[in-house]
């Protein structure tokens, strides 16, 4: 086509040929400056009410879901309230770029039972119902007995969630095993498959189930409780979302538990505040998994219990009796 | 195409005689009464105890979460096994083409249809939520065996019952002018479930075809629904569950206790139902037969199931057998495996023990043995996890069934009574017209065939 045109113009006298470009110019010039204008205006004007919104409301700084800080008014603003369907979708989902992973130093426990208690409180659970609980073990006659707390070991091959018949149970992308109790059968069949105990049954009523009546489920905290249901360590994944260490690792006064992110290569002593690189602690403690036989792949590491800080005193043992209703 | 069967006057006889023989017990009388009124009255209270289940939650039964199956799943496991006697008598020794087992092959279905169907009820009896069943069809997923075994049995008990009901429209046909006295309904049912069935050669060839195809499908099912159980526990890396011969181990484990019940049966319709001519002496003697040889197969079964990580001794093992054959569970053990697999097998072995009354005592045994042993697969190696129990009461530590649970069990045995008893006592026990084909067969001079 400019082919074309050019012929055209090759054929033309000069005079108008000069006329032709100056009209082109001309409008090339009005219509810049229309832009301008308009852009300009336009920028005036939001400044305008920029202003107007600063003096009147002010405006806050919020990171997006996407890791965006931007700055909106503050009547804008509205409380956010997760309803159900939300809070089953994140739930399910996990926190994107997420792996973690939980370092338990077992040199360092000596069986305060403080995890276990913070763990039952945010959880709703009795004194003999456990997320987490420090079992004595002993590997053989001539070995010492030591403490060890034990969660759920979160397997990134996890046979309670292969054997579940309506994905009830499920892990997440950020490495996290889950229960949704919403949707559970009570077929137990993924606590006859969990190696490691991990999961208990409320076969009693929950203890704040009538308090509890109205309250939204949230599937990270596994609140409300349900009698019938069954129940397991979350890694406290509401605390993660908002930043935060689980409960069990910032309520532990001796810094047994190192919590982080394994894509970050870093994790943060619940007790000390103290981050440390997580490859470098596995290394050079001997860092080692329950029962790495069965092909499991806990996401929960432990280290040895040498150089104990502490003696081993069992101290006295606690009766437990069941709550009858 | 106008060629029927039983249309002269000696085929009618033969028809005649037989079907009063076993007609005579399918009447509404008042042992029929009695017994379902005390099946009724037992059910009716053992399900109050379900109600309070349902009321109160799984809290009732001695589950706790260490053990968390227990009775109800050493049930079911016990059921379906039992159930697998249809596909072994009719489909196993019929298409081999033993004749003797023509007579019984209609109760062995029909304890396969009680067993399988009331499997189903007490895995629901299991679940603390029965409500939530549907989501095993909204959300089912594959991968899980649960959803595997809701399938299979589902598919055998309807293979059964068209197994059960196929080869009875001809039964239905002959005996639906014979029913003077009976009630009304019941002979409008046999009116309307003989399909007008016209004893045409024809029709005969297209059932005996389908029956026929039934007969090898309800094999691989058969086979499905067992191993798929034992896949419930052998799926987990579980100490005591955790085997590669499983599956096997339990589909013979099957047999035994299939052909205890079906010994128990045909000895109760033999003496009560008076048909020592049909239930001859010399069926209970190959039935016996048939028992020495599955035993024996479950027998080397728990030899390798046993023995073979016995010598061994890897740690969990080892603590799961010590307490098997020393421990808390000795004495069940051995009384199971003496008095319900050993000692019967070296009893069936003396022909005087092959007769209907040694054998009934025997199967009673070996269908109890049968029971306690799938609570010796299901319960002990629950009590021992590779971590220790620690912090908990000391309840939890050892299973012990409580009254809640032996209730809702025992109403499922009583359910599995009421329909044998019902399909039994509505519906001709024996075939008719294979009986009568039989006759007719050895009439038959030896120049035909």
């Amino acid at each position: 086509m400019s082919k074309e045109k050019q012929g055209e113009d090759n054929g033309r006298p000069d005079l108008e040929k000069a006329v032709d470009n100056s009209r082109r110019d001309f409008l090339r010039k009005v219509t810049l400056a229309g832009a301008v204008t308009v852009t300009g205006g336009a920028a005036i004007y939001s400044g305008h009410r920029f202003e107007k919104a600063k003096h009147n409301e002010g405006m806050v700084r919020v990171l997006t879901e996407d890791n965006r800080l931007v700055e909106i008014p503050v009547e804008q603003m509205r409380d956010f309230k997760p309803d159900l369907k939300m809070l089953q979708t994140r739930g399910r989902e996990g926190i994107a770029g997420r792996r973690w992973v939980m370092v338990i130093d077992l040199s360092r426990c000596r069986n305060a039972r403080k995890c276990v208690e913070a763990c039952q409180s945010a959880h709703q659970l009795r004194p003999y119902e456990y997320h987490i609980n420090t079992l004595v073990m002993q590997e053989s006659v001539n070995t010492p007995a030591f403490f060890m707390p034990k969660p759920c070991q979160h397997c990134d091959n996890p046979p309670c969630v292969s054997v579940c018949p309506v994905d009830a149970t499920f892990k997440r992308q950020d490495g996290i095993v889950l229960i949704d109790n919403e949707r559970y059968l009570v077929c137990r069949l993924c606590i006859a498959a969990c190696p490691y105990s991990a999961r208990i049954f409320h076969w009693q009523e929950p203890t704040q189930a009538e308090a509890d009546k109205d309250k939204e489920y949230n599937v990270e905290l596994n609140v409300p409780q349900k009698k019938g249901t069954v129940t397991k360590c979350l890694f406290s994944a509401d605390r993660l979302r908002e930043g935060m260490l689980p409960y069990c690792v910032s309520a532990c006064p001796n810094g047994v538990f190192y919590f982080g992110d394994e894509n970050e290569d870093a994790v943060t002593n619940g007790t000390t505040k103290e981050t440390v690189r997580l490859s470098e602690l596995l290394e050079t403690s001997g860092a080692y998994r329950l029962m790495p036989e069965l092909g499991t792949k806990p996401r929960v590491y432990y280290l040895p219990p040498r150089n104990r800080i502490f003696e081993f005193e069992e101290g006295e043992k606690k009766e437990y009796k069941e709550d009858k209703a | 195409m106008d060629e029927t069967r039983f249309n002269t006057p000696g085929e009618q006889r033969k028809i005649d005689s037989i079907a009063a023989d076993i007609l005579k017990n399918v009447r509404i009388n008042r042992s029929f009464i009695l017994w379902m009124g005390f099946l009724s009255t037992v059910l009716v209270l053992c399900l109050a105890a379900y109600v309070i289940q349902l009321r109160e939650g799984l809290g009732v039964t001695g589950m706790r979460d260490f053990t968390s199956w227990g009775m109800y799943i050493a049930n079911f496991v016990f059921f379906v096994a039992t159930s697998l006697v249809g596909m072994l008598i009719s489909s196993v020794l019929g298409l081999i083409g033993y004749q003797w087992v023509k007579p019984i092959s209609r109760i062995a279905e029909i304890i396969a249809i009680a067993f399988a169907a009331v499997a189903g009820l007490v895995i629901i009896s299991d679940m603390g939520r029965p409500d939530r069943l549907p989501y095993v069809f909204m959300y089912g997923r594959v991968q899980s065996p649960i959803l595997w075994d809701v399938t299979v049995v589902t598919t055998y008990f309807v293979l059964s019952l068209l197994l059960w009901f196929f080869p009875m429209v001809p039964d239905l046909a002959i005996s639906k002018s014979r029913l003077e006295g009976r009630p009304a309904f019941l002979v409008k049912a046999y009116d309307i479930l003989s399909f007008r069935w016209e004893h045409h050669e024809v029709q005969y060839r297209i059932m005996k075809q389908a029956i026929r195809i039934l007969l090898i499908l309800i094999i691989p099912t058969a086979f499905a629904i067992h191993t798929v159980t034992s896949w419930l526990f052998a799926v987990t890396p579980r100490t005591g569950w955790d085997s590669t011969i499983f599956g096997p181990y339990f589909i013979s484990g099957a047999f035994v206790s299939g052909t205890a019940a079906l010994i128990i049966a045909i000895y109760f319709f033999r003496v009560n139902y008076k048909l020592q001519k049909y239930l001859t002496d010399d069926t209970f003697d190959k039935i016996a037969r048939v028992l020495v040889l599955v035993s024996i197969v479950y027998f080397y079964f728990n030899l390798n199931e046993f023995l073979v990580p016995g010598y061994k001794l890897k740690t969990g093992d080892a603590i799961h057998l010590r307490e098997l054959f020393t421990g808390h569970y000795a004495p069940l053990f051995w009384t199971i495996q003496l008095g319900g697999l050993i000692i019967p097998v070296i009893l069936l072995l003396f022909k005087k023990m092959r007769r209907p009354l040694p054998m009934l005592i025997i199967s009673l045994f070996v269908l109890c043995g049968a029971w306690l042993k799938r609570y010796i697969i299901v319960v002990p190696p629950q009590a021992h996890p590779n971590l220790p129990i620690q912090n908990v009461p000391v309840e939890w530590v050892i299973y012990k069934p409580t009254l809640i649970e032996i209730a809702v069990t025992v109403a499922s045995i009583i359910l599995v009574l009421i329909i044998i008893t019902i399909l039994s006592k509505l519906f001709p026990v024996i075939p008719i017209w294979e009986m009568a084909e039989e006759e007719n067969e050895k009439d038959k001079p030896f120049d035909k065939q």
